[in-house]
């Protein structure tokens, strides 16, 4: 349905961007054979000094790109699928209290801000203790505090949009009342959902970051994460050893963002007919 | 069932909003047969709208009774409802907000042929084209967005969405206001055809009496949730009696003086 041609410069400049990130990722054998957790050269090389390791090396003579391009697999892997996780397990809640209304909302609104007095960080450091960490236990234990702002926002959409006529036409035709909200509605909830994918997917890489930092990550895996609080250590004397891994971080955001912007203006155009009337 | 039985029996209709708010409706009774159409008149907030919520199950009433084919469907709920409702269907004032604004026009028409189960998967498309066309469109807007066509077009895929059940009764809230003088009158003329042509029974709701003089047999008018007209069309425009029935008159800018249109 949507061409490339017909989705504006920033979904592009937004796909684009996770496309050369997936790509990296996807190529990381290629660009830096071997383990990326083996000393490699001299500890704490500056980047573009040697060309055998362009941006230098850490404290213990590891190749800082090998650890960019390796850890963006599990990065972004941990990162894309927690995010998408919350958004839908958030937006299906959002859906269920918005449409049911009664007391299905105030029960699933209730169990929302249960979950959002507890910091996002500590549930999944109490979820990841609970039961050891791996890839899927990550991405379970962050998507547990990443959801609650996608309920809610799907809940304030579906609201409004349950009093709209389409709705109330799809209930003559007979729609069942679950088809209507999820095929209905809630399709026309993605606008604000999509801009919130931005912010799931870098609040996913920051608390992974932490858990790395804190030991709950793989240790035999490198992440982002793990490689900015390694800098962090030496953040004086060796400030690049955050600042590589930060930037890849912020392309990723970067990216997430634009291509969710991008798409959600094209979800703007349906927002402002109904407004105007 | 026998066929000089109402299509619809509608009895002692009642509905308040809020303890002391605006009227809603108070004690509405009206009959229409089958192949008839009966218009329901009045200035905005007399109820009107309230009323076409309440026939078709959107609401619910108070006290009071709705009698579809003999059958009373007042409190029927669920499934029950579920297979009754091909046999009553709406056209909404608003074509713009009658459909999800990212459906396409083939999947707005197939929906009421995939939930009630009238046609196979593959063999929809030939019955929506043949209804596309009946409403005076084609498989060239099969693919269109509602948001991409023109208001009249747009009512014309509601009329179509609406007859595709076959249903015996259908209620048009307002189905022309929204839309020009020369689209109104082809809408009109579209509607009348159709009736000719299916036997189907209107329930037309307007607050314009030049539209209501055109396409309807009988006139009830509402005033702030009361009835407080009834009969033939011509009639009542005739010798009016109800003094919201003469404001609703001088409102219009040239009636046709005395005749049914």
């Amino acid at each position: 349905m949507t061409g490339w041609g017909n989705i504006g410069w920033q979904a592009r400049f937004g796909l684009l961007l996770l496309a050369a990130l997936g790509l990296m990722a996807l190529a990381a054998p290629l660009i830096a054979p071997g383990d990326p957790l083996a000393l490699s050269g001299p500890p704490l090389l500056r980047p573009f000094l040697d060309a055998a390791h362009p941006l230098g090396t850490d404290r213990l003579g590891r190749d800082v790109l090998a650890g960019i391009v390796h850890g963006s697999r599990t990065t972004l892997m941990i990162a894309l699928f927690s995010a998408a996780a919350a958004l839908m397990f958030g937006s299906l809640i959002g859906t269920l209290s918005g449409f049911l209304g009664g007391i299905v909302d105030l029960a699933l609104m209730r169990l929302t801000e249960a979950f959002q007095t507890v910091p996002a960080f500590l549930l999944a450091l109490a979820a990841i203790s609970m039961s050891g960490p791996g890839i899927p236990t990550l991405v379970f234990a962050i998507s547990l505090g990443n959801w609650t702002q996608a309920a809610r926002v799907t809940r304030a959409e579906v609201l409004s949009l349950r009093e709209r006529d389409f709705v109330a036409a799809a209930r003559v035709l007979g729609m069942r009342p679950l088809e209507i909200a999820f095929r209905e509605i809630l399709p026309n909830a993605f606008g604000p959902l999509v801009s919130l994918a931005a912010i799931s997917v870098a609040s996913a890489i920051l608390i992974e970051a932490a858990l790395s930092f804190l030991g709950f990550g793989d240790p035999n895996r490198v992440t982002w994460g793990s490689m900015i609080a390694e800098g962090r250590t030496v953040l004086r004397a060796a400030p690049y050893l955050s600042v590589v891994p930060g930037i890849a971080l912020v392309a990723t955001v970067l990216g997430v963002h634009f291509a969710g912007r991008g798409l959600a203006l094209r979800e703007g155009v349906s927002r402002r007919e109904r407004v105007a009337q | 069932m026998t066929r000089g039985a109402p299509l619809l029996q509608v009895s002692g209709l009642s509905k308040r909003f809020g303890k002391a708010g605006p009227a809603g409706l108070r004690d509405i009774g009206f009959s229409l047969s089958r192949g008839e159409t009966l218009a329901i008149a009045g200035a905005s907030g007399s109820g009107k709208t309230t009323l076409a919520q309440l026939v078709l199950r959107l609401q619910e009433p108070d006290h009071g009774t709705i009698q579809l084919l003999g059958q009373d469907i007042t409190r029927l709920g669920g499934e029950a409802l579920r297979r009754m409702r091909p046999r009553f269907q709406m056209v909404f004032q608003d074509s713009m907000a009658a459909f999800n604004p990212r459906a396409s026009v083939r999947r707005i028409l197939e929906a009421p042929l995939r939930i009630h189960k009238l046609a196979a998967k593959g063999a929809c498309e030939p019955i929506i084209i043949r209804m596309l066309e009946k409403v005076g469109l084609g498989a060239e807007h099969l693919d269109r967005l509602p948001r991409s066509l023109s208001g009249g077009q747009r009512q014309r895929v509601a009329i179509a969405r609406a007859m595709l059940t076959q249903p015996q009764l259908l209620v048009l809230d307002e189905p022309v206001s929204a839309l020009d003088l020369s689209i109104r009158a082809q809408i009109l003329n579209l509607l009348l055809d159709l009736q000719e042509e299916t036997g189907i029974a209107y329930l037309f709701i307007s607050h314009d009496l030049a539209v209501i003089n055109a396409v309807a047999d009988r006139l009830i008018v509402l005033d702030e949730g009361r009835l407080v007209e009834e009969g033939a069309t011509a009639a009542v425009l005739a010798a009016p009696q109800a003094e919201a029935t003469r404001a609703l008159i001088a409102a219009v800018p040239r009636l046709p003086p005395g005749g049914p249109g």
